[in-house]
């Protein structure tokens, strides 16, 4: 006779016919959480390992995959965090390369294709300077992985922001042309920008318990920096444009299903290759 | 046991081996993506099997973060000797040639060969070099 599947125990379950649903609500928190910090990373980290062997020159090529692998290391400690606080036996590959595009909880920011070379830098002003103030806070999340991990990476996003910076200001305030490029991918990335400080209610949770951060409270100091930034490159800031929000809850752009497609194809084609 | 990208230090000088004990060996990572990680932690398994310690665990840890203040003086020698300028806290002083010993230098790339390093330039012997990274 054919046996039933083993039926999933919740986490909240007593064993005495009564249901705690705090420690499922506890570990629902976690898991998005991870899922949110190990998505940028990973789609961040995918979009500029697609510039290696295309920059400019070889030190940025150097230096665009090399942010990269910072990154996908960033991703692979939160999405093994991700898939253990999950509790199903998913590991960080599993969840890389197995999820379709509705499951992503990544912000719109990171999935934005390079463009050209000043694309890429200003979606990675925007975006390391945001991860950068963000892990500031992280180190002192009550969660031990997310501590760490934060911990570990600040200093190496630190780096990615100052780099970003510097090419910002040199395209910015170089030849007329690099200019009007940097000036381009500024207005491309910008509207971008207001999800990263978007407070809905699995972050608002996640601040209460003390796992996530409150992104709020460094909204001023990003603006500034970004700012200071801005005039030191004689940019101007481009107009506030109607805000798109959403990649916290799986609604994307077209282009993040290409990246993975790209990114997916070849576990998916043969899942049990090894290098 | 030598490190897989830099062939002329130990793991014990780089600061990556954090504590050994009669059942364990616990590693930390250089930077959270550090591709050798990986090779490091196979190296050190092959060296406990065939020192007939099989049965220790190899754990890692990232915390408190790998810091280049934990790479030893004679670690700091080696590098230099290689010819991989080491690392100087920033502000403290400037960045010395590993080939002429000038400190009139500069930055090329921030990024190098490995995560770790930095890709700079001797203005005086005008040699390139790298410049392991401080953090
Ligand atoms: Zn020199």
């Amino acid at each position: 006779m054919a046996s039933l599947p083993p039926i999933d125990v919740p986490t909240g379950a007593t064993g005495k016919g009564a249901f705690d649903s705090s420690a499922e609500e506890a570990r629902s928190v976690l898991f998005e959480t991870l899922l949110r910090l190990g998505d940028d990373s990973l789609i961040l980290g995918q979009r500029l390992g697609e510039w290696c062997g295309h920059a400019p020159s070889v030190e940025v090529d150097l230096s665009l995959a090399n942010m990269g692998l910072d990154l996908i290391g960033q991703a692979t400690h939160f999405l093994n965090a991700a898939g253990a606080a999950e509790g199903r036996g998913r590991d960080g590959d599993a969840l890389a390369f197995h999820r379709d595009v509705l499951d992503f909880r990544n912000c719109w920011l990171v999935e934005q294709p390079n463009g050209d070379f000043a694309q890429t830098m200003a979606r990675q002003l925007l975006f390391s300077t945001w991860q950068q103030l963000l892990f500031e806070r992280l180190t002192a999340s009550t969660d031990e992985t997310i501590a760490a991990v934060a911990a570990k990476a600040v200093k190496e996003v630190t780096y990615h922001a100052e780099l970003a910076s510097e090419w910002v200001i040199r395209l910015g305030d170089g030849t007329e042309e690099s200019r009007r490029r940097m000036q381009d991918g500024l207005d491309w990335m910008w509207r971008f920008v207001p999800e990263l400080f978007e407070m809905d209610a699995v972050a608002t949770e996640a601040a209460a318990r003390g796992i996530g951060a409150d992104v709020v409270a460094f909204r001023a100091d990003y603006d500034a920096r970004i700012a200071a930034v801005l005039a030191e490159a004689t940019l101007a800031a481009p107009k506030d444009q109607r805000p798109i929000l959403g990649g916290r809850r799986g609604h994307h752009g077209e282009h993040l299903g290409h990246l993975l497609a790209v990114m997916q194809f070849l576990p998916r084609t043969y899942p049990d290759a090894t290098w | 046991m030598l490190d897989p990208e830099i062939p002329i230090v130990s793991i014990v000088d780089l600061g990556i081996v954090r504590d050994v004990s009669a059942d364990r060996v616990l590693l930390t990572p250089t930077y959270t993506g550090c591709p050798a990680t990986l090779v490091i932690e196979t190296m050190v398994r092959a060296a406990l099997d065939e020192a007939g310690f099989g049965d220790v665990a190899i754990e890692t840890t990232l915390s408190p973060p790998w810091t280049t203040d934990w790479i030893t003086e004679s670690g700091k020698a080696k590098l230099k000797a290689y010819g991989i300028a080491p690392p100087t806290p920033a502000g403290t002083h400037a960045v010395e040639c590993p080939q002429c010993g000038s400190t009139a230098t500069e930055e090329i790339s921030r990024f190098g060969s490995t995560p770790c390093k930095a890709q700079w330039r001797c203005r005086d012997c005008l040699e390139p070099f790298d410049l392991f990274k401080c953090h």
